[in-house]
């Protein structure tokens, strides 16, 4: 695969097709994204594409200290932010739910209802398609700084420190949003593959 | 703490499960200190529901990676070709 540094070069010397690459690249992540900013498929693609076009306006001033991508989804939030019908009602409410529900503990704190062993065992009890289903309907359930969060790290891969730079967040506002997310992934997966409850 | 009455009584400093599952994404993370490491280590050598937590926790990780995301249709790349030219003209 053509690093980003090279198609960044011969888009710069005005290739259309390092464009293209580029798009094909980043654009399905970019409105992935973008969708867990706004309500609508429509809006999601226009801030994708004001995205693109600020992207091509800024290239110049691209240092490449970030990686294009971190810089694609920083200036994606950003918009996103200023066109968000979500993000304008949904001001932060903490969270504070358990990772796992109380009641599955004895007093002592130990485990009354223990996890049930599924985890080698998950793909051959459901298909790879019908997880990707689950996780994805889990994650549309979570907050939305829980499911940015946990699309940023765990579905595209970025950093700790990426993920803080593009959404401007403390590394500690990150672990807890992270956590939050990914325990309530897992009970999503545990209420499919084992036999725990809750 | 001897390691005989170790084997005999909870150890006042364990952690339990319940604490356990609540730092599972800083032990991840690398934020714990090497003391709260330890405990949470020393713990998980000790209990096998927690240790099965962890690994379905690092399981859902694993599995959220492979959640493929939104498909670029051909209408995207058709406004997106547009979009590019456009700048273009924009000189
Ligand atoms: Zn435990």
């Amino acid at each position: 695969m053509e690093a980003d540094t090279s198609l960044l070069r011969r888009l710069r010397g005005g290739d259309e097709q390092a464009f293209a690459d580029l798009v094909a690249r980043y654009n399905s992540s970019m409105l992935r994204l973008a969708l867990s900013f706004v309500s609508s498929r429509a809006v999601a693609e226009e801030v994708v594409q004001d995205t693109w076009l600020a992207m091509l306006r800024g290239l110049d001033r691209f240092e490449e200290r970030s990686s294009l991508r971190t810089w694609l989804f920083t200036i994606l939030v950003n918009r996103a932010r200023t066109t968000g019908v979500r993000e304008a009602r949904s001001v932060p409410v903490a969270d504070a739910g358990p990772a796992v529900d109380a009641s599955r503990f004895s007093p002592s704190g130990a485990w009354a209802v223990p996890p049930d062993h599924w985890v080698e065992e998950a793909e051959n009890r459901v298909d790879a398609a019908k997880l990707s289903e689950l996780l994805r309907g889990a994650m549309s359930l979570l907050p939305d700084r829980q499911r940015e969060v946990v699309l940023l790290r765990d579905v595209e891969g970025l950093t700790s420190s990426e993920v803080c730079h593009v959404l401007a967040i403390s590394e500690a506002n990150q672990r807890v949003l992270l956590h939050r997310g990914r325990s309530k992934l897992r009970q999503a997966l545990e209420s499919e593959l084992g036999g725990g409850q809750r | 703490m001897s390691l005989f009455s170790g084997l005999l009584h909870r150890r006042p400093r364990d952690l339990p499960c319940q604490q356990v599952v609540e730092i599972v994404t800083d032990y991840l993370e690398g934020a714990l200190s090497a003391g709260e490491r330890r405990r949470f280590e020393h713990h998980l050598a000790v209990c096998e529901h927690c240790t099965e937590y962890l690994a379905q926790i690092r399981e859902t990780i694993r599995l959220t990676g492979r959640v493929t995301t939104e498909d670029l249709t051909p209408e995207m790349r058709t406004d997106l070709t547009d979009l590019y030219r456009r700048w273009r003209a924009e000189g």
